[in-house]
């Protein structure tokens, strides 16, 4: 199982209902119905991830956060809203953050920093648009197309009264280094974080 | 003619007849004594009889959703593309079974079937079905066939209804539904057009009230219209251009009526020859069933109030270009099975021909249907 998955699924609770928005081939919410005794539904627009996702027996739903955003879920209705590697790919972060929390007691957001240090030597060196393995693509084909850093993220977060919950700073691999832990928005590369608008 | 048959089909079979003696209530307060099914069967039953799956079929169709019934036929059952060795509804691994249903014209009590009270046809006597009393029928079928939950009920268009009001009326009787290019009820518009449709058989001097067959005759005109303009809803604009365009039948105008595009003499075609093989009123009865399917209106339109009792899981599948039952209507009954926390799929499948599109195999919809079917089997034992 990827690394970033690994520590998420400790956060979920059994019998907990679960949102996963770019489910992808739906690995996580398989995993967390089998393990975890989860329900809930991930949200796919790649036609392979979803046909893969129904012949796994996870709920599927193509549905397009660009376009179509949350409104056809309820508030609350569920326990969990996951997002990983995706916010940097919707057009509106700060619009599908706000419907997260809205429809779930909680998010958990993974997403590639900006800030690494390789990425700011790049750019500084070559002055071209950084590329790196968790951004692999080239300015005019990425869809990445709001990329963000940490600290971008946390001031977002600040500004919306939108508490961290806990945040866990790992690299390429997702693995904890004390240098990611120590100096995350210049050495983490990946960072994985819970937010939620309850004050609990 | 094949000469000889593909080997991904279920080959040559043949239909059954199986009569019911027990009184079926209905919708519309009237009861039939009596009633006939006819059905066909492909695969085997297991011994624990978990890999049965019913097909419903559309308004126009009926039992023989595959194969040949013989080697001079030209084309094989109606759904063939997708029932059979190895495709999506795979006939090594579920027990298939398909029926007309009651007010059809295949030979299932119907309106051109005998009363057995009178001894003479229905015709306009038949009462008005809906779907829930084909549901209800089917799980006689069920019944008789030894079947307590079936691994899944599929169907499109208004197979896909009966899908769904399975799911409500025996939710401890279906482990799946697989409702394709489906609804969960009519608009307005959809009605208009089955208004159009009723209008031009009853307006046919021809239709004598529904009673044709006494006056030795048949509502022709009128069901070739009814045809035509259902025709038209089950093709979208882009496949329509591409199938005909513009072209003309000869190589100027005539300035004249007469079919002059390939469209016309199209669709003038397809309705004759659907004039000669169906019955005027079961099409009147059908369309109704379609203007009356509404699992919400007990529930002040509520549609997630409505899903309450359903354990299935479901499947909904949807086409680009349908306009008849456009993805946003499915996507409305996806959205209310979301809001009443059932588990549901969803897929928006890319195709060019409208509503007919669930008919047709496509890369996309054939392997999103196979991996859920072979889901559905792995569950099940298949």
């Amino acid at each position: 199982m990827r690394a970033d998955l690994e520590i998420i699924q400790q956060w979920v609770q059994p019998g907990h209902h679960v949102l996963d928005l770019g489910c992808g081939d739906g690995t996580l919410l398989h995993y967390l119905q089998q393990e975890r005794n989860a329900t809930g539904f991930g949200l796919e627009i790649n036609p392979d991830h979803i046909t893969t996702c129904m012949g796994k027996g996870v709920s599927v739903i193509e549905q397009n956060l660009d376009t179509q955003g949350l409104e056809n879920f309820d508030d609350g209705m569920f326990d969990i809203v996951l997002m990983t590697q995706a916010l940097q790919a919707v057009r509106r972060p700060d619009k599908v953050i706000d419907d997260m929390l809205r429809v779930g007691r909680e998010g958990i957001v993974t997403f590639p920093n900006f800030a690494h240090w390789r990425l700011r030597w790049g750019l500084t060196l070559s002055g071209r648009m950084p590329e790196s393995d968790a951004l692999p693509y080239k300015w005019y084909n990425t869809p990445n197309i709001r990329l963000c850093t940490f600290k971008d993220f946390e001031a977002l977060c600040r500004q919306k009264g939108i508490k961290i919950k806990s945040r866990r700073v790992v690299d390429g691999q997702h693995q904890n280094s004390w240098l990611a832990r120590a100096w995350p928005n210049l050495l983490g590369e990946i960072a994985i974080y819970r937010i939620t608008r309850e004050n609990t | 003619m094949p000469d000889s048959l593909p080997t991904d089909s279920v080959g040559l079979v043949s239909p059954q007849t199986l009569h019911f003696g027990t009184p079926i209530e209905l919708a519309c307060g009237q009861s039939l004594e009596s009633y006939d099914l006819v059905v066909e069967t492909y695969g085997t039953l297991n011994a624990d009889a978990s890999n049965a799956v019913l097909i419903c079929h559309a308004l126009s169709g009926h039992h023989h959703a595959a194969g040949y019934h013989s080697l001079d036929d030209k084309k094989p059952g109606w759904w063939d593309s997708c029932i059979g060795p190895g495709k999506p509804i795979d006939t090594n691994r579920f027990f298939v079974v398909c029926l007309n249903n009651l007010g059809g014209c295949h030979g299932s009590s119907g309106p051109s079937s005998i009363n057995p009270a009178t001894g003479k046809l229905y015709g306009p006597d038949f009462p008005v079905i809906t779907v829930a009393d084909w549901v209800k029928s089917q799980a006689r079928l069920a019944d008789r066939l030894g079947i307590k939950q079936w691994a899944a009920v599929v169907g499109g268009s208004l197979g896909g209804m009966q899908a769904l009001q399975w799911s409500l009326d025996y939710p401890d009787r279906i482990r799946h539904a697989v409702i394709v290019a489906s609804t969960p009820r009519l608009t307005a518009q959809n009605i208009a057009f089955n208004e159009v449709a009723r209008q031009a058989i009853t307006s046919d001097t021809e239709f004598h009230e529904g009673r044709y067959d006494d006056a030795n005759t048949l509502p022709r005109r009128g069901l070739m219209l009814a045809r035509m303009v259902g025709h038209i809803t089950y093709l979208s604009d882009a496949a329509m251009g591409e199938k005909f365009g513009r072209e003309l039948r000869e190589e100027a105008f005539k300035f004249g009526y007469d079919a002059e595009f390939q469209v016309e003499s199209y669709l003038r075609y397809q309705g004759e020859r659907f004039s000669e093989t169906f019955d005027a009123n079961t099409y009147l009865l059908m369309t109704r069933a379609l203007d009356y399917f509404d699992p919400a209106y007990e529930f002040g339109g509520d549609l997630s109030k409505a899903l309450e009792p359903a354990q299935c899981e479901y499947l909904v599948l949807s086409f680009s270009t349908d306009w008849r039952f456009s993805p946003a209507r499915s996507e409305e009954m996806v959205n209310a099975m979301i809001s009443a926390r059932k588990k549901v799929s969803y897929a928006e499948i890319d195709a060019p021909w409208g509503h007919d599109a669930f008919l047709i195999p496509t890369p996309r919809y054939t392997n999103a249907f196979t991996a859920y079917m072979d889901r559905v089997a792995r569950e099940v034992g298949a």
